[in-house]
């Protein structure tokens, strides 16, 4: 290898240090047992966490933002997975249409999909509610799913489908009894991701949430107007738990799945 | 067999697009049409909208130079963050292309983390590194550089490493997909035929990767563009964008049809980002990186 190669990786390891050392600062800090959230460390101490315990507005963010994104999740997913069989599946006449349709609500930035839909639900009499945040999540984490979703779905091999259906099954048993057993892991990936998008969403969620509604990411960014204290670095953390160990469970999970029916 | 067969079922694709493409109208398409219209309408000063076809909002989004500034501002930021990021995000994602290494699976799987970690969390993690009391002004008092904290926060630059932080990944991602796509033989080809190595990354590797590349920045710039969490958040008084100005007038000033007006600039002048880059290389490219 020549030298040129050890600059290379001289430079990929400074990426990866930019990449991760705040957030591993962040961290740090959260178990800082001194009254500001800052360095020097003065000792380790869960004593932040326990404060975000006792948080009744920050249980109450979690408990908001846990149910936004489970039922994203779920309903994202069903009409990703829909779209995506119609995609892969079938050839019918405008799919590139329709291709271009699905990954629309990421073409269009996010603040303008955001903005169109808050006024329009808005002329049309709905005040701002749950379900205008619901469907907001809805429409910005589905183009995810489906590309997911169609990404996993092209390596399902179609013979199973044909070979139930000659068998005399119809298209519904056909598949819950084998279809979807054999896209589950494409399923989980879609729904995990669609919950983690959601999870994560501050952009639109600013513009959508009613009065007195708060989700994680928007308490931290109204307890960042004070300052950073070490209960945010300390909530940071339990996100960072949260959304990095869930789809890690969740890859091996599908990979076990996948595995034990010997295809997927 | 029978019933897969498209000529025999031409309706079940449909049916099965029918859910995603009934939310995609109802709450992308329809409300988009509509802040068309509702740009054109004029809130008073009581609160009330006055329908009808006023071009005011236009003129004053079009005409007034404050609006014109913060829109150039804004490109530049965006501009400047896709810079970076394609120089800096080149190196990792041609290491692990062309890597030997044997648990690069782990350093592609590291690459995708951030995509977990929260927005807020990765740019608020900055005023842990940059703020007074953070991690360089503690070490450069601790080294007797510097007597007092310094400010290194609140300004464009730290918006900028802010949004670079975040779409890194997007471009090392974009970018990896068309290096490893890349045949070998070509760079060897190139090199057996006498190049030196930089002349076969040159006129070799770097064309190959345009793609990557091109998408990585695509993605880079229009998200860049469209941000204002990260301006609130690490940015100074003078350092608002765009986005920061729809927020403004919707959530603020209750002035939704000025807020319409802004958001539809935005909307075309990231869509015309969006379709010319479709018109040149597809939209395919983006779609391979979540293979």
């Amino acid at each position: 290898m020549p030298s040129g190669w050890s600059l290379i990786r001289l430079g990929t390891i400074l990426v990866y240090l930019f990449m991760f050392a705040p957030v591993a600062v962040v961290v740090l800090l959260s178990f800082n047992s001194s009254q500001f959230g800052s360095f020097p460390m003065e000792g380790v101490s869960f004593r932040w966490f326990v404060e975000l315990w006792n948080n009744d507005a920050i249980v109450r963010a979690f408990q908001t933002s846990l149910v936004l994104g489970a039922l994203t999740s779920v309903i994202s997913t069903t009409l990703g997975v829909l779209g995506s069989l119609a995609m892969v599946r079938y050839s019918f006449p405008g799919k590139n249409l329709i291709a271009t349709a699905l990954i629309a609500p990421i073409l269009v930035p996010e603040v303008v999909l955001a903005v169109a839909l808050l006024l329009f639900l808005g002329a049309l009499g709905q005040p701002k509610s749950f379900v205008l945040l619901l469907a907001g999540h809805v429409i910005f984490t589905l183009p995810f799913v489906v590309l997911v979703v169609q990404a996993r779905l092209v390596g399902v091999r179609r013979e199973y489908e044909e070979a139930a259906m000659s068998l005399g099954a119809g298209p519904v048993q056909t598949f819950f009894q084998v279809t979807l057993p054999l896209i589950l892991p494409a399923v989980l990936a879609g729904g995990l991701f669609a919950f983690t998008i959601s999870f994560d969403d501050i952009t639109g969620t600013l513009f959508w949430k009613p009065g007195g509604v708060e989700t994680v990411p928007t308490q931290i960014f109204a307890m960042l107007r004070n300052s950073i204290s070490p209960e945010i670095n300390a909530l940071g953390t339990v996100m960072i738990v949260m959304t990095v160990a869930l789809p890690l469970l969740g890859a091996a999970a599908a990979r076990r799945l996948s595995r034990g029916r010997g295809g997927g | 067999m029978a019933s897969l067969d498209p000529q025999e079922k031409p309706l079940r694709p449909w049916a099965l697009l029918s859910p995603a493409l009934t939310a995609i109208l109802l709450l992308l398409v329809i409300p988009v049409c509509f802040i068309a219209v509702y740009s054109f309408w004029l809130r008073t000063a009581t609160g009330a909208d006055i329908a009808g076809f006023h071009l005011d909002n236009w003129a004053e989004v079009l005409g007034d130079a404050f609006y014109r500034d913060i829109l150039g501002f804004t490109i530049w930021i965006a501009f400047a963050t896709t810079v970076i990021c394609a120089l800096v995000g080149y190196i990792p994602a041609y290491f692990i292309a062309m890597t030997q290494f044997r648990h690069k699976a782990y350093l592609l799987l590291l690459l995708m983390l951030p995509f977990w970690i929260s927005y807020i969390i990765r740019t608020m993690s900055w005023i842990n590194i940059l703020g007074t009391s953070g991690v360089v002004n503690v070490g450069l008092q601790w080294l007797g550089l510097t007597d007092e904290p310094i400010q290194m926060l609140y300004n464009q630059w730290t918006v900028i490493i802010g949004l670079v932080h975040f779409l890194l990944p997007f471009m090392i991602l974009n970018v990896y997909v068309s290096l490893y796509a890349i045949d070998r033989n070509l760079i060897d080809a190139a090199r057996s035929l006498g190049s030196t190595p930089w002349q076969a990354f040159t006129e070799v590797t770097l064309p190959l990767s345009l793609p990557g590349l091109a998408a990585g920045s695509l993605l880079c710039f229009v998200l860049a563009a469209g941000t204002y969490i990260t301006p609130l958040v690490l940015g100074g008084p003078t350092d608002a964008m765009f986005a920061n100005l729809v927020f403004d007038a919707i959530i603020t000033q209750l002035n939704w049809p000025l807020g319409s007006a802004l958001s539809l600039v935005l909307l075309a002048l990231l869509g015309v980002l969006v379709a010319v880059y479709n018109r040149f290389a597809g939209m395919g490219q983006i779609a391979k990186s979540f293979g």
